[in-house]
Order: structure tokens, then sequence, then C-alpha cells
């Protein structure tokens, strides 16, 4: 089978297992993920969870990735996270060799738990790290220090992982581009496997957000954020680090987050826990926000979905189009053309002889994509590709 | 016949005229509790939301009065702003007489005068009602000095009522027996029927509402308009009681509807008179004024493919509203659109928002602008509206620009403020008078182009909502009026182009750089925006490029998020119009139009 039909054939693709573990210790006021501070439900929404897993093991599906995702999954003991594997295991069919990945803040790590984890089955530690800076930690409302990330990311080393991400942001207001060169620098120093490079965004509604508005602080300047988004493709590349995606750096085509790459190929995935989304290649579902809802509800032997689309084909395409621009690897015309019956040159074509001219975009026959330059630009240019459909 | 009473009511705007129609209509029972609603006349949702009455609505009432006969009373409502005198002139054509109220607390008001010469010049019999008398800052014996002294009516004759409170509604239910006069007419003379009204209905065509002066109209009969000749055969008439109810037919002095199949929009005119094609009167009604737009503004669809559907549904709402003027019009940037005539900048946002709302249309409106007289080098005189027809400066001998005799009606502690409003906006104050011991009317001649853009808001935000205004236009003056431009990226956009006054246009200029910065999105170069004259830049905005444009993370939950944004974007984009490589929304045209800087 040619690479293009396995590309638009969904079935042909293992699917992706996400679980969503909804606490913290703390909320960082920067972020829009659903989580809670209250750990006395963790009990409860573990047999809950478990009792999701058995009612959804029905799908037909083969997954070669599972993700524990949140929230702050490593607020979890060991043994919470070795039962959690164990029991996707047992409902779902997960294929030999599959990536099992866990997230992890910093400032709850110790040790024995990482070898805990490993032996519960993790096979891939993603650790918030975000800076190694004190004072932009502080700013972000996280619960540990750049210390506390140099001994996690050592002690996850010396407990055997060996497929290392670590998470970053910039973009930081008072950062600047030498500091923040810095702290890619000593992230480099680790060899991690992966790295994401988040630059910072006021989602709407966070505490962050609103002090923005308000007033209190004042945002870096949109042109020095947009230079260090250019600035850390270019660091990173010359440390032998592949820009696959926008905000996420592999030091090998292996190494790319395989999960995560399931989102932006439209690859089917299956969402478990509050909040978490499911895809299943057409229709789109999620769960309830709310832990004891989600508790409640499964308890009462109810699925804890709270809303679901179906896609039509125009939805699909604009998925398709923002989705695969996201990466460098970008949009295979032949398989788009294949899916959507229609001339992706045709369609196109002017908007990419423009990225072109401003080399804002690769093109050949087959492939698109956009260059570092087109990606510091990428939701407008998605806009102006969606305007040309029909 | 003699059982029949036509009336309006007249008023300042919010001194109660919906809330009095209303209990008349519940104290007649025509409407059950149940289906009753406030403002029960006003079933545009404009005007709920607003809480104006735009059009003029009919309602017949049956009343067994103290004597213990029926009597048919049609209530024909009438608008109370400024701009809808025209209206207010229709409907007045129509009655015997006139319920005028006065608010107890408020007193007399500009357009409480403006309306009672109106009736009297339709020598209407006037009821003075005074309303809300149950507030306790009423002071009706002052009102009733003021009714004696400013009205110069009999104020024992007027009527204490509470409309909100349901106080003395039988009153005046029994005064509009006992003092209107009952209409007269031949029911068997030959058909004269007034059109005062009319709209248009989806299933049934024309609805034409009229007043029959003579004679008698029924189903089947062949009636004509004598404006065109245009015949047609009644397929029913009956009145209006909120619904219209069918009757056998409509004789002298009843006021109701036709239904005749009529498609043909443009074959009936507000103000023609109907009569029977093989038996026609001699003489249409006299004495019908036609409305005299004066803002004129064009209106053109967002869509590039509306044009066809904006004439049609421009041609159905003309029927409703026949003081709507309108011709074909094209502009460079936004295509083909039209000119448009209006009463007011009321009347313009009121056509605006019926002609989204119900037509379901999306549209670009440009500056409004007034008529200008413009004196040529020959000495040939060009009546110019649209600042696209502006003729080259070099061209012209000089300007005159339109004048009105203002009245404005406050209490005497907003002097100042409302003296600042009037001279800012170029006013010439020309007498002042006291109309009781602390409430002034003053009269100012003012330019018409400063008055229609917001003076009635901002001398109603000056005088706390106490100042009142009042006005007709007088004369021609000589002026010194420039074409200002927008520039958009060095092109000019000639929907945004305004005549105005050279010692305003600065002002005006930086306020549509300012407006238009705040709407036109941000792109990926920079935007310049400049206002000009001629060739000579009289301010100018920019419009920064995005320096980044990316959303960092985009898992599982944020793909539906991110792709209802783009979907949204689509959309927005289908109202938008380019401009060059600039996409400028329809929120941005309109922006421009509002005046909140000074």
């Amino acid at each position: 089978m040619s690479r293009e039909n396995i590309e638009t054939n969904h079935f042909f693709q293992p699917a992706g297992l996400y679980v969503h573990i909804p606490f913290c210790i703390r909320k960082c006021p920067y972020c829009d993920f659903f989580s809670i501070t209250d750990r006395s439900t963790i009990p409860g929404f573990m047999e809950a969870l478990i009792q999701e897993m058995s009612m959804t093991g029905v799908f037909p599906f083969r997954f070669d990735s599972l993700y524990i995702g949140g929230g702050t999954p490593s607020v979890l003991e060991a043994n919470q996270v070795g039962r959690v594997v164990e029991t996707a295991h047992r409902s779902y069919r997960i294929l030999p060799g599959a990536e099992i990945t866990l997230e992890a803040n910093p400032g709850t790590l110790r040790f024995d738990k990482l070898t805990g984890f490993k032996s519960a089955g993790i096979n891939r530690l993603n650790i918030g790290v975000q800076s190694f800076r004190d004072a932009h930690l502080n700013f972000l409302g996280r619960i540990h220090t750049g210390r506390d990330a140099d001994t996690a990311i050592k002690d996850a080393r010396k407990a055997g992982f060996d497929n290392l991400g670590l998470d970053l942001i910039y973009g930081i207001p008072g950062q600047t581009k030498k500091s923040w060169l810095l702290d890619l620098q000593q992230a480099v120093d680790y060899a991690p496997e992966h790295l994401s490079c988040y630059m910072l965004t006021y989602e709407f509604g966070t505490p962050m957000e609103r002090g923005l508005r308000k007033g209190f602080f004042q945002a870096l300047p949109e042109s020095l954020a947009g230079d260090l988004f250019e600035a850390t493709s270019a660091f990173l590349c010359s440390r032998g680090y592949q820009h696959y995606e926008i905000s996420n750096f592999a030091r090998s085509t292996d190494f790319r987050s395989r999960h995560n790459m399931k989102y932006w190929a439209g690859v089917p995935y299956i969402g478990l826990g509050p909040s978490a989304h499911s895809f299943t290649g057409m229709k789109r579902s999620w769960n309830c926000r709310s832990v004891s809802q989600y508790t409640e509800n499964l308890n009462a032997g109810r699925l804890p979905v709270a809303g679901e689309e179906v896609l039509s084909r125009d939805q699909e395409m604009i998925e398709a189009v923002y989705l695969g621009l996201r990466k460098a690897d970008g949009i295979a015309a032949e398989a788009f053309e294949k899916k959507f019956g229609v001339s992706f040159h045709g369609l196109f074509g002017e908007v990419i002889a423009d990225l072109r001219k401003k080399r804002m975009m690769n093109a050949t026959k087959t492939r698109c994509a956009l260059t570092c330059r087109g990606m510091r630009f990428l939701d407008g240019i998605a806009s102006r590709f969606v305007q040309r459909m029909e | 016949m003699k059982r029949i009473r036509n009336f309006s009511i007249i008023a300042h705007i919010d001194h109660g005229k919906s809330t009095l129609s209303d209990r008349l209509i519940q104290a007649t029972h025509i409407v059950s509790e149940r289906d009753f609603k406030d403002q029960i006349l006003d079933s545009m949702d404009i005007e709920r939301e607003r809480g104006i009455t735009i059009k003029s609505q009919t309602v017949c009432l049956p009343f067994v009065a103290k004597d213990g006969q029926t009597y048919f009373l049609n209530l024909i409502d009438t608008p109370g702003h400024v701009d809808f005198t025209y209206e207010v002139s229709r409907a007045l054509s129509s009655c015997e007489g006139a319920l005028l109220i006065i608010d107890a607390s408020q007193g007399v008001e500009a357009q409480t005068l403006a309306n009672l010469y109106l009736a009297m010049e339709h020598n209407l019999e006037i009821i003075p009602v005074i309303n809300k008398i149950d507030l306790p800052s009423a002071d009706v014996d002052r009102v009733k000095l003021q009714i004696e002294e400013d009205l110069g009516l009999d104020p024992e004759a007027a009527i204490l009522i509470s409309a909100k409170e349901g106080i003395g509604i039988e009153k005046v239910l029994e005064a509009l027996v006992n003092r209107m006069p009952p209409p007269s007419g031949d029911p068997e003379a030959p058909l004269q029927a007034l059109i005062f009204d009319s709209h248009y209905d989806s299933f049934r065509g024309t609805i034409i509402y009229l007043r029959i002066y003579q004679g008698t109209v029924k189903p089947g009969d062949l009636i004509m308009f004598m404006s065109n000749k245009a015949v047609y055969k009644v397929e029913e008439v009956g009145i209006f009681q909120i619904i219209r109810v069918p009757r056998k037919e409509l004789s002298a002095g009843e006021v109701g509807y036709i239904i005749a199949g009529i498609k043909t929009v443009s074959d009936t005119r507000c103000g023609d008179t109907i009569t029977l094609k093989n038996r026609p009167c001699d003489a249409p009604v006299p004495g019908f004024v036609e409305a005299k737009p004066v803002v004129f503004s064009s209106i053109y669809p967002v869509a590039s493919d509306g044009y066809e559907e904006l004439a049609i549904s421009l041609e159905k709402l003309k029927l409703n509203d026949a003081s709507l003027i309108y011709e074909k019009d094209f502009s460079a940037a936004l295509g083909f659109g039209f000119r448009c005539g209006f009463l007011g900048l009321l009347h313009l946002e009121v056509i605006q928002e019926r002609l989204e709302r119900e037509y379901d249309l999306s549209l670009i409106l440009t500056a409004p602008s007034v008529q200008y007289q413009v004196i040529m080098n020959d000495d040939s005189i060009l009546t110019i509206d649209n600042p696209a027809l502006y003729p080259d400066p070099v061209m012209i001998q000089s300007t005159k620009e339109p004048f009105i005799r203002a009245s404005i009606i406050i209490p005497d502690r907003y002097m100042g403020a409302a003296m600042k409003l009037c001279l800012d906006r170029r006013g010439i104050n020309k007498n002042y008078q006291y109309l009781t011991s602390n409430r002034l009317e003053m009269i100012f001649e003012l330019p018409l182009a400063e008055v229609v853009f917001d003076f009635y808001d901002k001398l109603k935000s000056v005088t706390q909502g106490y100042g009142s205004f009042d006005y007709e236009i007088i004369d021609y003056r000589e002026t010194d009026i420039v074409k200002l431009d927008i520039l958009i990226n060095g092109e000019r956009v000639d929907a945004l182009s305004q005549l105005v006054h050279r010692d305003r246009a600065v002002d005006r200029a930086r306020h549509a750089c300012e407006k238009l910065k705040e709407e036109i999105p941000r792109q990926m170069f920079k935007i310049a925006i400049q206002g000009a004259i001629g060739a000579k830049i009289i301010a100018r905005s920019t419009i920064s490029p995005f320096r980044k444009d990316v959303t960092a993370k985009c898992y599982g939950g944020d793909i539906t998020r991110k792709r209802k944004l783009l979907e949204k974007q689509k959309k927005g984009k289908k109202r938008m119009k380019m401009v060059g490589k600039v996409m400028i929304p329809q929120s941005a045209f309109l922006s421009v139009l509002k005046t909140d800087t000074d």
C-alpha cells in the first residue's frame, strides 16, 4: 500500500489512547486544561476511570500509544499509575512496543516514585520543566524550582527512562532572547529525546489573562515573542533536533511523540477521564468537565459524554489543512485529493504561490509545508486556506 | 356612521402614548388577557426593543358607552420621534380628532407643540390628556397652566389619567364618544378612499390601509388607483382588531383594509385615492403632502451578488414606508447599490435594521449627507447629496447648505450645556423665552448637516434626558464645504468619502482614521489609513502588522475550538469588502458614521 493510502485510511493506523488525570497540587494561572486541586476524590475517580475503560473497550481499534496526561498525572502514586496501565492493557488491544507516556511535574517526583513509574510500564516520561529560572517559574505559578527540575531529570535518567521529553515555555514577560537561549541550552545539555517549546498564550478566562487585561503586567512585545519562535527553531535545529511541529522538536524521527502525531494526522484516538476528547474518524465527542459528574455518571453505568459532533466534509477539510500546516511534513496533496475529491493546487494554488514568494512555504507537487517563518504566522495562513474552500 | 370615531393619540416621546393605547385596547376586550402583551401595537421587533413607535397602526375598538349604544372607536397610532412627523401627518389626515397626551411631571415638550400644530392643520378636535398623575413628581396645576398658556387650549377640558395604573381610562373612552365629532360622508356617493399606509404580505400581496371618505367598497368591486389608473378586483375588506377581521363591506367614515391581490408593489402609494372603476369620484382626497427626505446615504449589499435581493427588498419596504426614496448607485469599492433618502438619522437606522432583520440582508451604508446646492462658475446650480458626485472645487463658485430652525425646550438649568452644544454645531441663537418660571424654549438656526448625525442623542445626554427638540427646514445658506476622502494604503475608498464643513474636516478625518484602525483586522502587512482633502493629508493612523500569529498548542481538546474559529472567520469574511489587499469589515463602514468623539 502506498504511503498516501496509509495516511488517508484510518483503519490501517493504530489509534491512540489518552487518559486525563484531572488533579493538580496547585492550578497554574496560565493553564486552561481541566483540573482540580481537591485530591480527596482521587480514589473515587480511579474507580470511575476503570469503569470507563471497561465500557469503552469495545472500540474496534488497535492502539500503539497510551498517553497519561492532565492535570498532573504524577500526583498519582506509582501503584495507581500501574493500575491505569494494567487496566488499559486488559481493556484494549494495545500493541507490543506501544509508546506509553506519563506527564510529570518536577515538584511531585522522587527517585523511588520514578522507578515505580518505570516498573508500572511507563516507557516515556514528559517532564513539565517550563523554565530553569525561578523568577519565571514564580511568574508561571509553578510549584517547583529550577533545581527541582534538574534533580527530576537526572533521577529520571537514573531510573532508566531512555525516552525523555521536556516541556518549556517562552515569551514570558521580561524574558530576553539571551535568557531564553540559556534556558534552551540547559535543556539541551540533558540531551532529552524530545522537547516541546510553547509560546506563552493568554487563554481567555485564565487568571493570567485577566491580569493582563487589567494591566497588572505587560505581555512580551509580539515582535520579540515571534522572534523567539524562530530563534528556538534555529537553535534546536543547530543542536540536531528536528522541528516537526509548531511547538515540538525530536532528536530523531523515532522520538517524535507518536501519540501527539495522531492529533495532527486525523488518526483516531480515544480519550478517557473528565474533559477528554475522542475522535473516531468522523465523530468527535468529549467528556464532561467535572470530576463529580464524571464519577457519578460512571457509577451509574453511564458514559460521561457531554457532547459530540459529526464532522461534515467541509469541517474535515478545514481540520486537515489546519493540522497539516502545523507539521513540518505539511499536507500530502495526493492524499488530500483522494480524500476530498478536489484538486489541491486548483483550490490553494494562488495562496501557495504567494506564500512561496514570501518564503513562508515549501511546496512540491506532492507536499506543501510551512517554513519556520510561515509557522510563525500559521493561524492567518490557515485562515487564507480556509477562505479558498467552497 | 354616527357611532364611528376616528382618532389619533399624539404626544412627545415617552409621555405614555403606547401605554394608553394598551389600556384602551384592554378596556374594550378585543384581546384576551392571555394574548395581551405590553406595547401591543408596536409589532416590529425594533419598536419593542427601542421602546419607540415607528409605524402607524390602527385598531378598531368597540365600546359600549353610558348611553347604551356600541361605538366603534378607530385608534390610529402614531410615532413620536421627530424623524417621523411625516407618518404622524399621514395618520392624522384619517382622523376627526386627537388625544394630546402630556406627561404630568414633564409638561409640554417640543414635540407636544409640533404635534399639536400638525393636528390643528388637519382641523382635528383636540382633547388634552394629562398622564402619569400617580407619579410623586406630577404637577397637574402647572401642566394645566402650560396647556392654557403654551397650547392655547382649555385646561378644564383636560382629562386626568394614569395609563400605567389604569386610572381615568373610562373617562377617555366617554370623551371620545361625546366630545369627538363622528365622521361625515355619504355612503351612497362614489367611492373616495385615502390610502394612509400599506404593507406587503407574502401570502396575500399588498394589504392597503385606508380611510373611506365617501361611498362603500366590498369584495368583488373593481377598484381603481386614481394616480395611475391601475385596476384591481377586491378580494377582502375588513377592520383591524390587532388581527385582520374581514367585513362584508367598508363604507364612509370607516377605517380598515383592502386586499386585492396586488403584487405590483409600486402601484400602491400612500396618499393616493382609491375609487371604483365603474363609478369613479370626481377628485382625489386633497391635501396630502409627500415626505421630503433630508438625509441621504448609499446602501450596498455586503455579498457581491446581493444587489437583486436588495432591490426587491427595498421595493417591498417602500410599500410599508412611503417616505423612503431610492435610486440606483455605483461605488468602485462596493459595486452596485442604492442612493437612499431618509427623513432623519433614526429613520436611516430603522430602515437599515428592517432590511437586515426582515429581509435577512447584510448591508454597508455610507456616511449620511444632506443636500447641498452647488453654484458652478457658469452660474448653473447642482443639487448634490452624494460625495461621489461633488464637482472639482475649481469649478465651484459657491456652495449652500440647508439650515433648520430648531426649537429646543429645556429646564433652564441646562441652558449653558444646550447653548454650548448648539454653538459647537455652528448654531445661531435667534431667540429664547421662558415658557414657565424654569422652562425655557430656545430657538436656534443650525445647519441641518450638524443635526443629522447625533444631535438629538447629544442634546438628551447634556440635558440628562430633559431636553426636547423639534425642527423645520427654513432655507439654504452659503457655506464652505469640502470633500473628505479616506485612503487605505494609498487607495481612495469612495464609499468612505463625506462632504463636511471645512472647520470640521480635521476632526471628522481623525475620527474616521481612529475608528477604522479599531475595526479593520490586522494583516501581515502594515495598513496606512489617511484622511485627505484633495491631495492634502489631514489625518492618519496605522494598523501595525502581525508580528506573530500562531496558536502554540493544539491537541485533542483544542481542535474543535480552533476549527470553529476558522469557520467563524470564513463566515465573517463574507461580511468584508476587499480594498486592494485590505479586508474591510462591514462594521468598519458603520463605525465611521457614528460620531462619538466631540
